[in-house]
């Protein structure tokens, strides 16, 4: 019942200066959709600069890394007594690249329920042999299924179909600069050298941009199946596991554990990149402040009105008071004319907001370094909805809060008897 | 007669600003149920003041003031307002009508805020003061559609609403013309004798008070008489 009246109290005091109010609503409306559309550009942007690298990185990749042995054979001996040995110029050994048991360790990941998925690789550099020249070059080795499953390898198949790859023996994806380099077209055969001297013909089934023009220059793809013939190396042989995990964040845990258990290198994705991370925070706390200030700018508004309201309706709130409503139920009238204004206008900003971030979704954006990108990227996440909601309310209770104080202090008395 | 329902005892009050000057000294009186009593005096001798303070709207004085036998020192603001809202009934020289309501809304507000009654029954309330007052045919019209007159007559019905023990009138006259301060001064009348209803009526219009029951005359914070 009361508070039946004080909203129909606030309502008539809205629509009696129904311009202000919407001037003040349309403020929020416009803070709330564009930190709704800027933050959800943004996150879009960030997950696909993001997914440049993340998608295509292994979550963990274990490999066998040609070191030194850590431990020296005087060390058998036990600490020295009376002196102190000092090796020095290790050298590693003659080791094979290849991770030792691979097979069994494969199959131990699968059965792992913290990971997404595992895609062996093995990687070796070659040359690509261009007439008279030799173009550096890297190979990796793959199992198409897995790496389209995991790392979305056919997206960046830009010419060509990958599934050739694995269907053709002898077949070579080519990086689209070293293709360039090379001129060749789809269906040429290359010829290339490896480390050991040794050459190789390929078919070309297919060319690969990933928009990093570094890589796209040196790097190829062929069937594991194929490395390993032209590595020479048995059909278990593997340079690197990758896997791909359920929550990204227990890599480094799981990185960790799994070279103490395998005994061999593992690295996970936020050692391997951390810069990427940092850049997505930057950008992110970019989008939340622009967005933040764009809402207080709103509250200002919103103050602003609600002052001019309460100095227009001094009389009445002074007669409210002499009736008998306390200073509570004025606050409560002006708080509920900030909040109500800040309600519909964010409710209308949030329309907006998905709207106008639907609108960018549609704009063309073609660059040749993301081939699979065809319009601005946005990420539609609910939660940017929920915190906006949060704070168009929250603001608008703080910008209702001082003038709804000082209308609940006004005394009736000062106003009646100025009359 | 009647039991007290308003008593000042010993009632000063000093304004500091710019000095400090007493305006009210040590007033004590009582107001009888269904009295119909003005308060008369200069312009500046505290009636106003006096008025403001018996209303429980201002509470910065000394001496003691009881409202149908409590006392309203040292109560919450919530209280006070639960006072003001029950018990007593306003009217100022202005309307002080909410625009943004109708007639009959704004005689209902006091009534609604109360909430001992239902909507309905309130409403029905409100009409029956309308009718009191004669102006039961303006109910739905917004107040600035009425005249002068009307306006200080809703006003009245908003200060009946809640059935007050009293009603308090700053110059409730002091904007109208000689024929509607004659109606206003008549419907107080008529609430007195008719309806027991006690009025305590702040004016300096010598001839309204000439008329009421009793006249307290003030003079330099005091009563003289």
């Amino acid at each position: 019942m009361k508070l039946k009246l004080l909203a129909s109290i606030s309502i008539s005091l809205l629509v009696a200066r129904w311009r202000q109010t919407l001037v003040a609503a349309v403020g929020v409306t416009f803070s709330i959709t564009m930190f709704i559309a800027l933050l959800s550009f943004m996150a879009g942007l960030n997950a696909m600069l993001d997914g440049l690298i993340i998608n295509r990185t292994a979550h963990i990749r274990l490999y066998n890394e040609i070191q030194p042995s850590s431990f020296q054979p005087i060390e058998h001996y036990g600490p020295l007594e009376n002196g102190h040995h000092f090796i020095r110029s290790i050298k590693p050994k003659n080791d094979r690249m290849g991770i030792y048991n691979s097979a069994a360790i494969t199959e131990t990941l699968k059965h792992d329920k913290r990971v997404m998925g595992v895609a062996p690789k093995i990687t070796t550099q070659v040359f690509y042999n261009v007439g008279a020249t030799d173009l550096a070059g890297v190979i990796n080795g793959i199992d198409v299924d897995a790496e389209t499953k995991l790392f979305s390898f056919k997206d960046y198949v830009v010419q060509g179909n990958y599934i050739d790859l694995k269907n053709t023996p002898n077949s070579i994806v080519l990086g689209k600069g070293a293709a360039e380099k090379m001129l060749v077209q789809l269906g040429d055969v290359i010829q290339i050298s490896t480390p050991k001297g040794e050459q190789f013909q390929l078919k070309v089934v297919g060319f690969f941009q990933s928009g990093l023009q570094e890589i796209d220059k040196v790097q190829s793809y062929c069937s594991t199946q194929t490395t390993q013939k032209i590595l020479g190396e048995s059909n278990t042989f593997m340079s690197d596991i990758q896997m791909k995990l359920v929550d990204i964040n227990m890599a480094p845990a799981m990185a960790k554990e799994y070279h103490k258990v395998f005994g061999i290198e593992a690295v996970d994705i936020q050692t391997a990149n951390s810069q990427f991370e940092t850049g997505t925070k930057v950008r992110t706390l970019i989008s939340y402040v622009v967005g933040i200030t764009l809402l207080i700018v709103a509250g200002f508004g919103i103050y602003n009105i609600l002052n001019m309201m309460i100095y227009e309706k001094m009389d009445s709130i002074a007669i409210l008071k002499a009736t008998g409503f306390s200073g509570k139920d004025v606050n409560a009238i002006f708080i509920a004319i900030a909040l109500s204004i800040g309600v519909f206008g964010g409710l209308l900003g949030l329309l907006f907001g998905f709207g106008l971030t639907a609108l960018i979704d549609q704009i063309p954006f073609n660059t040749s370094a993301l081939p699979t990108i065809k319009t601005y990227p946005v990420d539609y996440s609910m939660s940017y909805y929920i915190i906006a909601s949060i704070f168009s309310v929250f603001t608008t209770y703080l910008a209702g809060f001082l003038p709804a104080r000082k209308a609940s202090r006004i005394d009736p008395v000062i106003i009646i008897r100025g009359k | 007669m009647g039991k007290a329902i308003l008593e000042a005892k010993g009632i000063s009050k000093f304004f500091h600003d710019p000095n400090t000057i007493k305006v009210l000294d040590g007033i004590s009186f009582t107001l009888e149920k269904g009295e119909f009593v003005s308060i008369t005096g200069k312009s500046g001798c505290g009636k106003s003041t006096l008025l403001y303070i018996l209303s429980t709207m201002d509470t910065d004085y000394e001496g003691d003031l009881f409202i149908d036998g409590q006392s309203m020192r040292n109560r919450k603001e919530k209280e006070l307002a639960r006072v003001r809202n029950a018990q007593i009934g306003f009217v100022f020289q202005f309307h002080y009508l909410l625009n943004e309501f109708n007639v009959l809304r704004n005689v209902m507000l006091p009534g609604l805020k109360l909430g001992v009654l239902t909507e309905e029954e309130i409403e029905h309330a409100a009409i029956n003061k309308l009718k009191i007052l004669g102006i039961e045919n303006e109910a739905l019209k917004m107040p600035n559609q009425l005249s002068g007159g009307q306006k200080q007559r809703v006003a009245i019905a908003r200060a009946l609403i809640n059935d007050p023990l009293i009603i308090m009138g700053d110059e409730p006259t002091g904007n109208l013309d000689k024929k509607n301060s004659e109606i206003v001064f008549d419907i107080f009348q008529e609430l007195a004798t008719n309806y027991q209803q006690s009025l305590l009526i702040v004016t300096h219009d010598q001839e309204f008070a000439a008329r009421t029951k009793r006249i307290i005359e003030m003079e330099d914070g005091r009563i003289i008489n």
